[in-house]
Parts: structure tokens; C-alpha cells; sequence
């Protein structure tokens, strides 16, 4: 047991962040050292802390005003000439509202469009279900050419709108609103498409993604403490999936559970369900949101109702590890 | 490839031709047309004739392009986008016969496994396409953002983008030129196709579009007006759109047109917007179109 407690040492919290402030920053850095980079914003400059990158790159960033569908285009015909365009605006705008676009224009027309979206899932908090888009995942997945990345924390956000800069396609990258804990090393290499191994464990294995993956390394302290051994596996690219990673791991616990902050229905959950069906048929748990909208409220309160806490990721893992038998 | 090497002979690449050389392209354009959508028994002839003229002469005349060299980013080169990808039989046909690609290519239209797809897409790597359209309402917004990337290069050509008038009942249009005109994006040429007709029937009817030049007009674009289907004043018009640009203002050119122009039977009605002649409909259409250049 005191094993398991050891090798969580690696990560722990360095303090509060939020995830979008690594994106402002991660953008900031990246417009220094490469030209090509553009930023665009719906009016959202300071929600998406693009300040400084406006503030340094003021030729290089388009305030497009409360005109995401314009945005997107504009987007694609900045990167049909070999710019790198980065769109900011919330989540739900930033796919829902503009899927058309995003499918045509982007996906489709295989153009590299950064769209980067704030303020995803339940804690964006108070305003309310109107704006706490919980398909967002399931939407861009979906998409043909479009890779998929949600991140955990502030250094993993910076590490990802740096990484994605340098790669040549469609990318959403997912991130969000509260100050949540910052545990991934600034160092830690971000490889798009490879999941990050939190913590070895034997007994079964728990692909977290975004906000959920903190919540999944607390959830693995108490397991410890009941003597199970989670693996803590970090799956910040959603698509492509990391099938070697996620079946090596099963291939030595036997059972899963995914958590993330999102609908159960297109989520993390179920692109490793799908690729266990296919490979390896597995006991598996989700601790996702249940094809509900959510509501306002706290961050915390949310995160309570709707299932996607700390205990729920423990109670999961108790549940498929009764499955597995 | 016989064909398209004799025809590819015959006829070299465009540059600059005068109106009477228009005028056949034109009508050997309008052959294609009927010729293409007739195969397949699918397409959209209506809006594709009523814009040859306006094709061919950007092809031919307007445009500062290297048909031998396509390249997306078209650095030092005029672009053009179709918006209303819906006629992409006129735009395909212009962009072979222009030197884009074999003019043989045209009979695979929206054919299984064509690189002419029957909406246009940069995913079949069709020269000529840089961004896929078909879904209405987006071609301006994309026109702005390579217009804008051509200032940010210090490139001083120019950006040219048809839309349908239907297509003007989408939002995103009024977003777009909102924006452009805000942020005086001044190399932009965008080119309406004001037939006055769209799937369902009249646009008055469907749904009207209003007085279309003082809606441009109060969004703050330099507003000129043509008829799309007399070459000469398409030639002049689009001329003075050209010179009319870099003066910190979008140029937008309401382009009337006769959906189904060049064909008796096609005209002035909006039954041929997205339907296609069977065999005596095309043998009577063509027998009003005689040859020119030569049938691919």
C-alpha cells in the first residue's frame, strides 16, 4: 500500500490555476517563436486570456465580434494561406454553434484551424446549461481529420497550445474556466496522441481526462488505502485514441473505468468502450454526465449532483472491480 | 487523353481574350454544362448557366492566375472562391478549359470516384478548389480571411467570392460583411448571382431579400451593379470593381442574371435550378449552343 501512496509523489499540486490561462500563456509563447500563428477571438479576449497575446501581436489578432460562424471561416481562409490560426471563444460557441462551419470548412477542407474553446463542461458554474456544453467532445470526435485534445491542468493547457501549433491539422483543443490544481510537471513532454501514465497500478485502470484527472489521482490515494492498486492514465488526446496505451493497461488490470466532464454519449468513455468491444471485451465503468443538461451553481455543487467526483471515480472502480470478479 | 491533348493544343492557356473569343468559350462553356449534369442525371444547370459569361470572363480576362501552377496560398496570384457551390459544373468546366486540369475530366462529373465531386472540396486535390462549399453562406467569410492574410504577406492581388442571392437568407453572410467592411477589408471583390430565383421557387416569395443594394450599401460596401449575361459590361463592371479596391472599402457587385441563360426553355423559370435535362431536353438545348471549341 505504501507503495501505490509513493509513486503518486510525482504529481501533486503546485497551487491553483486555471486551464485557460495556460492557453493564454502556452499562445503567447508560441506567437514569439512562430510568426504563422494567429489568434481570433468572438468576443472573448479576456475570458480566454488571449490579453497578452493581443497586446504583443496586435497585427496578428482578429477581434471578430459576437460572430463565431465568421470567425471559423475567416479562420479557414487565413490557414488556406499558411497562417496558423487559433480561435477563442467559449465551448458551446465555439462547436455547437459553429459545427457547420467546422465541418466544411475546416475538417473537410483539411485546413489548420486551432479551434480552442474556454468554459467547457459543468464548472463553468453559474451561468448555466445554456452555456456548459457537455457534447462538445462528441461533436468534434465525430468529425473525419480532427484530432481531439481536452486538458487537465494549467502546464498540460500551456504544454498543448504549444504542441498543436507545430502540428499540421484540424485540432480542438478543450479547456476551462475555475483554478483547479496544477500537478503535471512544467517539464512533461505534451505528445499529441499519447496517453500520459500517472500512476503504475495492477488492480484496474482509470483513463482520465481534463478536470477528472486530479479528481482521478484522489480517487486513487483512497483506493490505495483500501489496498487497491488504480493506474492512473491521462488521456488528454481524445482523438486519435491511444489504443496501444489504453489496451497495454487493461491487458494488465482486466477492467476499466473513464471519467470525464462530459455526456456519457460521444465522451472519452465511449471511444475506449468502442475499442474494447473491438479488441478486448472488458468490465468497464463511466463516470461521465448522464444525457441530462446541467444547471447553475458552484462548480463544486455540480461536479456533486451530476456524478463526477472524487467518490464516484472510487465507487466506480469498486463497481467494475466486483464486475471483473 | 487524345482529346484533351488536341483540345489542350487548340486552345492555349487564357490570357486576356477579347469578346468575341468570350462569347464562344461561353457558349462552348454552356455545352459542357448541359453536357455534364445530362450523364449523370444530376446537378444544378440553372444557376451554372446563368453565370457563365460572368466565368468565363474572370477566367479568361479578370483574374491574374497561373492555371499550370495551382498552389492554395496563391501568393502574388488573384483567388477565387465559389460560395454557393452549387455550380460547380460552370466552375469546373471554366477551370479545364482555362488549363486547370484535362477537359476530359469534365464526363466524370459526379461520377463514383471523380475528382469532381457534384458540390466542390479541396479533398479530391481538384486544382483550382481550395476550400469545400455547399453548404451556403460561408464562401464571403473565407474570402475575408485569405484577403486578410494576403495584406499580412504585403500581396497586392485580389480576393474574388461569388454568392447566390438565395444564399444571402443565411446569417452568417451579414456577419461576414459586417466584419468587412468594419475592418475595411478593401481587396475583396464579392460578386452576388441576383437571379431572383432559388430551389423552391421566386426569391420575392420565398423569402424576399429586400432592396439589396441599400442593404450592401448601409452594411458599408461599395455597392456596383451588372448584368451578369452581356459580356461587355461584365468586362467593364468587374474592371471597375478591381479599381474600385484598396480605397477602404469591400466592393460587392449585384450581378443580374437569367437562371438558365443561354437555353430557350430553361429561362425564366427556377425549374432548372437543381434538375437536369434528360436526353431530348439536352439534344434540343444543345442544338441552340452550336460547338465552338470543342466538346470534351
Amino acid at each position: 500500500m505504501l507503495n501505490y501512496l509513493n509513486q503518486m509523489n510525482k504529481y501533486i499540486s503546485t497551487g491553483n490555476k486555471d486551464t485557460r490561462s495556460g492557453f493564454g500563456e502556452g499562445l503567447l509563447e508560441i506567437g514569439k517563436t512562430n510568426p504563422d500563428v494567429m489568434a481570433l477571438c468572438a468576443d472573448l479576449i479576456g475570458s480566454l486570456k488571449m490579453d497578452a497575446f493581443v497586446k504583443e501581436f496586435p497585427d496578428r489578432f482578429i477581434q471578430t465580434g459576437i460572430a463565431e460562424a465568421n470567425m471559423i471561416g475567416i479562420a479557414a481562409g487565413l490557414a488556406n494561406g499558411g497562417k496558423i490560426p487559433f480561435t477563442g471563444t467559449f465551448a458551446n460557441f465555439a462547436t455547437g454553434r459553429v459545427y457547420d462551419q467546422i465541418r466544411q470548412l475546416v475538417a473537410y477542407s483539411k485546413k489548420n484551424v486551432k479551434i480552442c474553446a474556454s468554459h467547457a463542461g459543468l464548472t463553468l458554474g453559474e451561468d448555466g446549461a445554456t452555456h456548459q456544453i457537455m457534447e462538445d467532445i462528441g461533436l468534434m470526435k465525430m468529425l473525419p481529420n480532427m484530432t481531439v485534445i481536452n486538458t487537465c491542468d494549467f502546464n498540460q493547457t500551456k504544454a498543448a497550445t504549444i504542441a498543436i501549433a507545430d502540428f499540421d491539422g484540424p485540432v480542438y483543443l478543450r479547456f476551462g474556466r475555475p483554478k483547479v490544481p496544477v500537478f503535471i510537471p512544467e517539464n512533461e513532454p505534451f505528445i499529441i496522441g499519447k496517453a500520459l501514465k500517472l500512476i503504475d497500478g495492477n488492480h484496474v485502470s482509470i483513463f482520465a481526462t481534463g478536470h477528472l484527472v486530479w479528481k482521478a489521482l484522489e480517487a486513487s490515494e483512497i483506493l490505495a488505502q483500501k489496498g487497491i492498486s488504480a493506474e492512473i492514465i491521462n488521456i488528454h488526446t481524445i482523438k486519435p485514441l491511444d489504443r496501444f496505451a489504453v489496451l497495454e493497461s487493461i491487458g494488465k488490470t482486466g477492467c476499466a473505468v473513464s471519467a470525464e466532464e462530459h455526456l456519457r454519449n460521444g465522451g472519452l468513455g465511449d471511444s475506449i468502450a468502442q475499442l474494447l468491444a473491438n479488441e478486448r471485451p472488458t468490465p468497464m465503468e463511466m463516470v461521465a454526465v448522464d444525457d441530462k443538461f446541467g444547471e447553475s451553481g458552484t462548480p463544486e455543487q455540480l461536479m456533486s449532483k451530476y456524478g463526477l467526483d472524487t467518490t464516484d471515480i472510487v465507487h466506480a472502480a469498486l463497481k467494475v472491480l466486483q464486475r471483473k470478479g | 487523353m487524345t482529346l484533351y491533348y488536341r483540345v489542350n493544343l487548340f486552345f492555349q492557356p487564357p490570357t486576356m481574350k477579347d469578346i468575341p473569343e468570350l462569347s464562344q468559350i461561353a457558349t462552348q462553356v454552356r455545352r459542357d454544362i448541359l453536357r455534364m449534369v445530362h450523364a449523370p442525371a444530376s446537378g444544378h444547370p440553372g444557376g451554372s448557366l446563368g453565370c457563365t459569361d460572368f466565368f468565363t470572363a474572370m477566367y479568361f480576362n479578370i483574374l491574374n492566375h497561373n492555371p499550370d501552377h495551382f498552389t492554395f496560398e496563391a501568393n502574388g496570384q488573384d483567388m477565387f472562391f465559389l460560395s454557393n457551390g452549387h455550380l460547380s459544373a460552370v466552375w469546373y468546366s471554366v477551370l479545364a478549359r482555362s488549363g486547370y486540369f484535362p477537359v476530359n475530366e469534365l464526363a466524370t462529373f459526379r461520377y463514383f470516384g471523380s475528382r469532381l465531386q457534384g458540390h466542390p472540396t479541396p479533398d479530391k486535390h481538384i486544382p483550382g478548389v481550395r476550400i469545400a462549399s455547399g453548404s451556403l453562406g460561408m464562401g464571403i467569410s473565407v474570402s475575408i480571411g485569405a484577403a486578410i492574410n494576403k495584406k499580412l504577406n504585403n500581396d497586392s492581388s485580389l480576393v474574388f467570392c461569388l454568392t447566390g442571392d438565395g444564399e444571402l437568407q443565411e446569417g452568417q453572410i451579414w456577419e461576414a460583411a459586417m466584419f468587412a467592411a468594419a475592418k475595411k477589408v478593401d481587396n475583396l471583390v464579392v460578386v452576388v448571382d441576383y437571379n431572383k430565383k432559388q430551389i423552391d421557387g421566386p426569391t420575392d416569395e420565398v423569402l424576399s431579400l429586400g432592396d439589396l443594394h441599400a442593404k450592401w450599401q448601409a452594411f458599408g460596401w461599395n455597392v456596383l451593379e451588372m448584368n451578369g449575361n452581356d459580356m461587355a459590361n461584365v468586362l467593364q463592371t468587374m474592371q471597375q470593381a478591381k479599381d474600385s479596391c484598396n480605397k477602404l472599402q469591400p466592393v460587392v457587385v449585384l450581378m443580374k442574371t437569367e437562371m438558365g441563360a443561354g437555353v430557350d426553355f430553361m429561362m425564366g423559370t427556377h425549374k432548372w435550378h437543381g434538375s437536369a435535362p434528360n436526353d431530348e431536353q439536352l439534344a434540343k438545348a444543345l442544338s441552340q449552343l452550336p460547338e465552338t471549341i470543342g466538346d470534351y
